[in-house]
């Protein structure tokens, strides 16, 4: 038994509970911290025994592993092809929707929208009317994106004949998929299914796929991880600002644009659309971090979350190591700084895949990198950087290859450690886009939304139930 | 009347900030209760017992907050919840720099460089996981919360104990480490008396004597209460009287502790035998202990801090100074004769009914008598003497403790003053920090009105520098009549003197 020590320096105190006793300390001028203390959250008791009892000696070593597959994934994008021939498992009948599964009667208004805009982009109907009619006959079936290794913002609806992006995770093999972004207002991924909405998707597929098509087959292959470091040092955090990365993806195709032009009003237009659009990038960012995390699956007794992604509805995990099971949650609404004249009660519930950028360690985990657009998460420069901060007590390790300026670039919290997310009752935060909750009127807000703790509740007890001993 | 309910998903309060919300939606208009609360299992019995358990919060998670509000009809009941909402989610005054808090123990590490002791306060059964990582990330432990399991107890001081840290509580409401008073304590100096007590207000009755004394602590530990019991053996009580025996900067050492189970009594007096340094013991019982050469034992809290003044051996003045004239009148009140004392510190009830034994040779009726003849039969019912410590659970069960909210006390005072066999109402007013702002003020409301041959005693625990403004605080209290002591046991003393002139 050791003596006491008190090293009779100056006391500094680390306040946990009460707060008047940490204001009655300050009031002094000592030296006390306050916790933003929070009951922990309602766990399975037996779950919580099993999970602390196998941690250091089982799962941190399945984390570790984890991280190091993320860690060492190279991210390349490699081409193009439409859906059907290039996505394994897609079919004429099947719509990729955002999100844990879902069926046709629980979607929320936006998805149902661009389900409805989808079938008459497919020329399967004529009619809004008649496409719902279809979407709700069982003919059509639903598959979340991530289940055929792709992804999709907001909605993210995929059919057939859409055009997408294929990514190529260089060190693990694995590939990835998106569709190509539309730019903000009347987009189908927020539900918009009007003639300009799929006159737009046909111009997508008539001119600026082939275009860029070249390009990419010319270049060979564009290098999205070194796009994405060198954006998150030019203020992007790659979910809600692509102003950087999409700026230097047209600096990389540029020339290969020239190179492979067939006629100077396409390319023209093509390079018109991307620079009008400041989230083109998006759509490179999220595959980039789906097929980095897709390799780091299937790690027995690993708690690290490979997939955050929400359908409207429900938000949705998976983990490294509890294999293709969903768990899910209601999603909630965002917290967010609305457009003018819309408010919370207009907005959806979270919708999309594009959390896969936080569960990637960037996005709402790198928020401190893209102090333009703070107002997002509270309007200072300091709100940014501790929500960054945050968010490394529940990540298992930091990024290697994804660095913040403004925290000295320390990596980013890489590895979103359930264990971690439980043991501190602090939930993922995601700096994510608002939908309005009716089809078609697009985007409202934007800002910060926690991810609800259900899911890793969830997520926690079934991995306790799992664990395997060598 | 209607019932009305909402829950709260994503926001949590302190305990005391919520009781003090639902004592605010109580006072709005048309609202006949309320009450904003965390939705755990035991707050909803405490719902259910009083009908407030409507069936829009069955469900509510323990995470969540769920308002209640009866009113005496919807829209006064609408209006409530709106003011609820507005009150729970005002942002906290105190943190006006935009640094967002750290939200956990190992977070708060990290950004408070060099921090070393954790002051833990939340619920019970929350506290010993908080206290697991405060010691695992190496700091000292004050746990105020109560709560918690004599096993758990025993666990978390035998791990302290083996990194060398202190495990003070739980419920330790007192400690002054290093010259920084925690919780509920009053300000006091640097000096040479080392104090380790396990009762709070027993500690806080010792460090306002030697402060008015003019000398001060060079620490003064707490332990909680359970720690001189067998189960856990005095692990604390001995770790710092081991501590204070080889401290430099200490003199004599105090130590205080509810009377403690005998094989704990036996080895504190072996380890007093190993030091030179003079130790004052006070187990709050009129006790006989073995002859030890440097041992003295004292049978109040005031003559404790009196004798440890002494033994100092400084040459200073050990006479107490006075805030008031502290001289009043014993003659008997007519017609009344018996004492009800309403306490909010449970070591000075404790005090009180020791000093009532000594002078009439049996114990007066008591929620905290040891005997069964001597309790109360109904805690809200006083009986001839009577003396009721408010702090104890049977008064604080969803109500914040009665040296912060005043208002049942008042309401006590009012009763026992109606009663025309009550001739001396005994208080006590704690002063220091957590203590409300301003007692004597709320005191003076109710006392004002009292029949003037009722006889109010009152002994005011502070120091001259606790934020309340101890001076003001007597001078508020004497201007109205009532006899105010800044020592317990003369208040008591003074106090039962009449209680005996009425029945000679």
């Amino acid at each position: 038994m050791a003596m006491l020590d008190l090293n009779s320096e100056s006391l500094k105190v680390i306040n946990v509970g009460l707060e008047a006793f940490a204001s009655d300390l300050a009031s002094k001028d000592r030296t006390v911290v306050n916790v933003d203390w929070r009951p922990p959250l309602d766990v399975n008791p037996l779950a919580v025994s099993k999970i602390s009892h196998a941690y250091e000696a089982v799962i941190a070593k399945a984390n570790a592993e984890a991280l190091k597959i993320i860690n060492q994934g190279k991210p390349v994008l490699i081409g193009m092809g439409i859906a059907l021939q290039t996505i394994p498992g897609m079919h004429e009948d099947l719509i990729l929707h955002a999100g844990p599964p879902v069926t046709w009667d629980m979607m929320c208004g936006p998805m149902r929208g661009a389900v409805i805009g989808a079938l008459m982009y497919e020329n399967r109907a004529e009619t809004p009317e008649e496409a719902e009619k279809l979407a709700a006959s069982g003919t059509i079936k639903y598959q979340p994106c991530h289940e055929l290794r792709a992804v999709g913002p907001m909605a993210g609806i995929i059919s057939a004949s859409m055009p997408v992006f294929i990514i190529k995770n260089d060190t693990y093999g694995n590939l990835s998929y998106a569709t190509q972004n539309e730019g903000l207002g009347k987009v189908l991924r927020y539900g918009a299914y009007s003639p300009e909405v799929l006159e737009r998707l046909r111009w997508m597929d008539r001119v600026l796929y082939p275009v860029l098509n070249r390009a990419i087959k010319h270049l060979g292959q564009i290098d999205l991880q070194s796009l994405i470091a060198q954006a998150l040092h030019m203020g992007d955090e790659v979910h809600n600002r692509n102003r950087a990365g999409t700026s230097l993806l047209i600096r990389q195709l540029a020339p290969a644009l020239l190179k492979t032009m067939e006629n100077i009003e396409d390319t023209t237009a093509v390079l018109d659309f991307i620079n009008g659009n400041d989230h083109f990038f998006l759509n490179l960012s999220m595959p980039a971090c789906k097929c980095v995390l897709d390799a780091a699956r299937d790690i027995p007794n690993s708690s690290i979350a490979v997939v955050m992604a929400r359908n409207g509805t429900e938000f949705g995990i998976q983990l490294s190591g509890t294999g293709k099971k969903w768990f899910t949650g209601a999603a909630l609404v965002p917290d967010a700084l609305y457009f003018p004249g819309y408010s919370k009660d207009d907005a959806n519930p979270d919708i999309g895949d594009s959390a896969i950028t936080e569960t990637g360690g960037l996005g709402g985990f790198a928020i401190a990198a893209a102090p333009a657009i703070v107002q997002f998460v509270g309007g200072n420069a300091a709100d940014a950087l501790s929500y960054t901060r945050s968010m490394y007590s529940i990540c298992f390790g930091e990024s290697q290859k994804y660095q913040i300026p403004a925290l000295d670039f320390r990596g980013t919290p890489l590895g979103i450690d359930v264990v971690k997310v439980i043991k501190n009752n602090l939930v993922p935060i995601i700096d994510t886009g608002v939908a309005h909750k009716n089809p078609g009127v697009g985007q409202v807000g934007a800002g910060v939304v926690k991810a609800p703790s259900e899911p890793f509740v969830k997520a926690f007890e079934a991995l306790a139930d799992m664990l395997q001993s060598d | 009347m209607i019932t009305k309910a909402i829950t709260i998903n994503g926001l949590y309060l302190d305990s005391v900030k919520m009781m003090l919300i639902s004592k605010e939606l109580r006072q709005a208009k048309g609202v006949i209760d309320a009450v904003a609360i965390m939705a755990t299992k035991e707050n909803k019995e405490i719902l259910a017992a009083s009908g407030m358990l409507v069936s829009d919060i069955t469900d509510a998670k323990e995470s969540e907050i769920v308002v209640v509000v009866k009113a005496i009809d919807n829209e006064h009941a609408d209006l409530a919840i709106g003011i609820a909402n507005e009150l729970l989610r005002a942002p906290s005054n105190k943190d006006n720099s935009s640094e967002k808090l750290p939200q956990s123990i190992d977070e708060a590490v990290i950004t408070m460089k060099g921090a070393n002791l954790c002051l833990i306060s939340v619920a019970g059964k929350y506290a010993s996981a908080e206290a697991d990582k405060a010691l695992d990330a190496g700091l000292h432990v004050m746990l105020f919360s109560d709560n918690v399991s004599i096993e758990e107890e025993l666990r978390l001081k035998r791990k302290a104990l083996e990194k060398g840290l202190l495990m003070m509580g739980p419920d330790c409401g007192t400690a002054v480490i290093n010259g920084v008073p925690l919780a509920f304590s009053n300000e006091i100096s640097k000096g040479d008396i080392g104090i380790v007590s396990a009762s709070g207000t027993g500690l806080q009755e010792v460090i306002a004597g030697l402060a008015h004394r003019g000398r001060g602590v060079s620490q003064a530990f707490g332990t909680g209460g359970r720690d001189g019991k067998k189960e856990i053996g005095g692990l604390m009580l001995c770790a710092c009287m081991k501590y204070l025996m080889d401290d430099p900067n200490t003199k004599v050492i105090v130590l205080i502790a509810k009377t403690p189970d005998k094989e704990v009594q036996d080895k504190l007096v072996e380890l007093i035998k190993q030091t030179s340094k003079w130790v004052v013991v006070n187990f709050l019982k009129d006790i006989s202990l073995p002859d030890v050469k440097n041992l003295r034992y004292c049978t109040s809290l005031d003559e404790t801090a009196q004798v440890a003044c002494e033994l100092l051996g400084d040459g200073k003045q050990v006479e107490a100074k006075m805030l008031c004239s502290e001289s009043y009148l014993i003659e008997p009140v007519n017609e009344r004769r018996y004492i009800r004392g309403l306490y909010s510190g449970g070591t000075l009830c404790y005090e009180a009914l020791q000093a009532y034994s000594r002078k009439f040779g049996r114990y007066p009726i008591s929620n905290i008598a040891s005997e069964a003849e001597y309790k109360m039969r109904d805690v809200w019912h006083s009986e001839g003497d009577c003396f009721i410590d408010m702090g104890a659970d049977d008064f604080t069960v969803g109500r914040p403790h009665p040296m912060i909210d005043y208002s049942l006390r008042l309401k006590k005072i009012a009763d026992e003053g109606a009663d025309n066999e009550v001739a001396v109402i005994m208080l006590d007013v704690v002063l220091g920090y957590g203590a409300h702002p301003d007692p004597a003020s709320e005191l003076v409301s109710v006392i004002s009105s009292l029949p003037k041959e009722l006889a109010v005693v009152c002994h005011v625990l502070g120091t001259e520098d606790d934020p309340q403004n101890m001076a003001e605080q007597v001078s508020k209290l004497t201007a109205a009549g009532v006899r105010v002591f800044t020592s317990h046991i003369k208040a008591i003393d003074h106090a039962l003197s009449i209680v005996e002139a009425g029945r000679k």
